[in-house]
């Protein structure tokens, strides 16, 4: 990642100096050379630094607020009990668990938006948190954990959602296959999986007695509420593995929009990237979605936001993760501290994140591409 | 708008060239600008052939849905039903009280709602312009929320006024947003303020919905979309809209075709690109707004019509926007006798039926036939 590299010495050469564009340095490292734009640096510095900070406030505050100087002694192990299980057994994953979730429905939907040059291309739109949701849905419906038996005992509502998200985002790449993936075609295959599932999951929900069908809601609309290490810590291991190797197809994600033979021209092995984006994009998606259900409308917000606060021709992959994960983590402080009634994060990541796309939308230069 | 832009909206476009790699496939009307006439009159005939087939389609449609039910109706009894004015029969009772308006209905809502897709993927230039994509659905949605937790409404024709007002009050409030921005309303501004402002307006219904479990219980039930429990009332209530609504999008065919080609180019041949914008939109509402407060949101009509019908028809929006609604009208009465038929004495809702037959079919048409890539 070039903006994660020491600036080193601005390049005198006047080559160098002639393709280089108002706001970005080139860099040399060896024999490695890229340009740094600013203001991406600073967009992802600036996303990295709001996430931490409202990490830090999200410890203190809540049923019971802690001040500052007590939150950190708990984090170094010295505070009292009480303090010690709320700070670290309660809010500590919480937001570990926000923080993660909203970085993958960030990469995610700035992966799919870029690999099929559409804006509403996200994995909300794509079907993929609606299989997820069909998965939850029908283990909370069908199983029988509140009397009588059911189909799906057993089945943990987490991983019926892996389950969901993972097998209609197979359908999704096994479908679009054609001697490779055309991002047109994925984006109406997608359409598509996503009426099937979210019909399933209407039919569901009428079938379902009411309590069930509230408590199906309540998992759809996508919630932080009892988050433990549990959740964390798998996710924390997909994340570790996904988020690498989405970093690492940017640049080919990047050659890939000047269209497929162009591409191949500069030498993208096209086919197995293509499968690559996809496949990682699937898999953080499906990771978020098990750890707190499909937070409505990150995926498809941020990165739109991320590539308006950029300026860059795309949305960037790292800032539109930090920038999810800001909105969730913020979102969640929110329905913890400000309103009167505890409601679930994914109603507050949209009531935020959509105004703001708005009103970039409504003061920005006329954008035609994504 | 530069070149570079239009080429990468040109290739998002469905309405563009590439589907129809015969020779008269110029965006607007092969057969004025067409080289051969062999091609002229070959795809003329294939588009009257098209309307004529999708007008018998809709008439055997109507007469399956007035004779398929819980209980079936032969076609004799049908038909004394309808024309002998006489003793009333308990067939006759549910020919003429329950099967006919819901027939009505169905035609009317599937008219609107392919007529709908095929104008909001104009306007848009996105395969995924549905109508939903506008603010329709949400608003509506949030409409018909509203009613049942704040004043307790709870029957569908209850709903109607409410949800039409939604869809209203949606579509304004993207197409405003849309095009506030400095360079108007371009088809990526109004597709994303219309996925912003859903998103918006669901927040507020889930908001609601997850507080209180008595609304979930009533829009649960609204939210899949059925033709069933609406009588004839509530085809009376919307009728008007759509007919409006039908009208406007008749109107609206050739200017949109101009628009294919470009906002600059169809200025420059003395289009008035607003007032094409606003009538489209206008319809768009009606139409949608309409066909979802009488029924609730049904998704999958408005969205995959158009790409099917384009297959014949080519892109040229007058032939595309009757065969569209007329599609629309077949797919949805056909559904929604599927519906009544498989899990009987009960009925599956129409909607859930469109979504589950027609996403299959839509996604073995995109494989088989060359809708996407260049």
């Amino acid at each position: 990642m070039t903006q994660l590299a020491r600036p080193a010495t601005r390049s005198g050469t006047a080559t160098a100096e002639r393709v280089r564009q108002p706001g970005e340095t080139v860099v040399r490292i060896g024999p490695a050379s890229g340009r740094v734009r600013w203001r991406h640096v600073a967009v992802t510095v600036g996303a990295a630094v709001v996430v931490v900070l409202l990490g830090a406030v999200s410890l203190g505050r809540g049923d019971f607020p802690i001040g500052l100087p007590d939150v950190l002694r708990t984090l170094v192990g010295l505070g009292e009990d009480t303090q010690q299980f709320i700070v670290l057994e309660l809010r500590a994953p919480r937001i570990v668990v926000g923080a993660l979730v909203g970085l993958a429905l960030g990469v995610a939907g700035a992966l799919f938006q870029t690999f099929a040059r559409n804006p509403l291309a996200s994995p909300d739109v794509l079907g993929i948190t609606q299989g997820a949701s069909v998965g939850a849905v029908a283990a909370i419906v069908l199983s029988g954990a509140t009397g009588g038996s059911g189909v799906l005992d057993g089945v943990g509502v987490p991983l019926a959602a892996l389950l969901g998200a993972l097998v209609t985002g197979l359908l999704l790449l096994v479908l679009t296959w054609r001697r490779g993936i055309d991002g047109y075609r994925l984006v109406l295959v997608g359409i598509a999986l996503w009426a099937m599932a979210a019909a399933l999951t209407d039919w569901l929900l009428t079938r379902a007695e009411i309590y069930q069908a509230a408590s199906a809601y309540v998992w759809i609309t996508g919630s932080l509420n009892a988050r433990s290490w549990d959740e964390a810590v798998p996710l924390l291991v997909f994340l570790a593995v996904l988020l690498p190797a989405a970093l690492a197809t940017s640049r080919a994600l990047g050659v890939i929009q000047f269209g497929d033979d162009t591409a191949r021209g500069l030498g993208v092995r096209l086919i197995p990237t293509q499968a690559a984006v996809v496949l990682v994009a699937v898999g953080l998606t499906a990771a978020a979605v098990a750890a707190a259900g499909p937070i409505a409308y990150v995926a498809l917000v941020v990165p739109q936001v991320a590539v308006r606060l950029t300026g860059g021709p795309r949305p960037p992959l790292l800032a539109s993760g930090l920038l999810g994960a800001a909105l969730v983590v913020g979102a969640d402080l929110l329905t913890r501290t400000v309103l009167p009634q505890a409601l679930p994060v994914g109603v507050l990541t949209a009531a935020v994140g959509a105004p703001y796309l708005l009103w970039l939308l409504v003061r920005g230069r006329r954008r035609s591409t994504l | 708008m530069s070149s570079t832009t239009e080429a990468v909206l040109r290739r998002q476009d469905p309405g563009g060239d590439r589907s129809d790699p015969g020779p008269d496939h110029h965006p607007v009307a092969g057969s004025r600008m067409t080289p051969g006439r062999g091609g002229l009159l070959r795809r003329r005939r294939t588009r009257l052939l098209g309307l004529l087939l999708l007008v018998g389609l809709v008439v055997v449609a109507a007469t399956l849905s007035i004779a398929i039910g819980s209980r079936s109706i032969g076609l004799g009894t049908v038909w004394e039903a309808l024309t002998d004015p006489g003793v009333p029969t308990e067939e006759s009772v549910i020919v003429r009280e329950l099967r006919v308006p819901r027939t009505v209905l169905g035609i009317m809502v599937g008219l609107a709602l392919g007529i709908a897709g095929a104008l909001a993927q104009g306007h848009t230039r996105n395969p995924l312009g549905d109508p939903g994509l506008l603010g329709v659905t949400a608003g509506a949605s949030l409409g018909v929320v509203l009613a049942i937790y704040l004043l307790g409404v709870g029957t569908p024709a209850g709903y109607v006024w409410f949800a039409f007002a939604g869809a209203l009050l949606g579509t304004v409030l993207v197409f405003t947003l849309g095009s506030a921005g400095r360079g108007g309303a371009t088809p990526v501004t109004l597709a994303l303020a219309g996925a912003a402002l859903s998103a918006l307006f669901y927040a507020l219904v889930r908001a609601i919905l997850v507080s209180d479990t008595d609304s979930l219980d009533a829009f649960r039930f609204w939210v899949v979309g059925a033709l069933s429990g609406r009588g004839a009332d509530v085809a009376w209530q919307v009728a008007p809209f759509i007919v409006v609504g039908l009208l406007l999008a008749l109107v609206n065919a050739p200017a949109l075709d101009l628009l294919g080609l470009g906002e600059d180019v169809a200025r420059g041949l003395g289009q008035r690109v607003w007032l094409a914008r606003l009538v489209g939109l206008a319809s768009v509402t009606l139409l949608c707004g309409a066909a979802t407060a009488a029924c609730g949101p049904i998704a999958f009509v408005g969205l995959v019509v158009p790409h099917v019908v384009r297959a014949f028809t080519g892109p040229a929006h007058r032939w595309l926007i009757p065969c569209s609604g007329l599609l629309g009208a077949a797919l949805l009465l056909v559904a929604d006798v599927i519906g009544r038929v498989v899990v009987r004495p009960g009925e599956l809702q129409v909607g859930i039926v469109l979504a589950l037959i027609g996403a299959p079919f839509f996604i073995a048409l995109i494989r088989r036939r060359r809708l996407a890539g260049p």
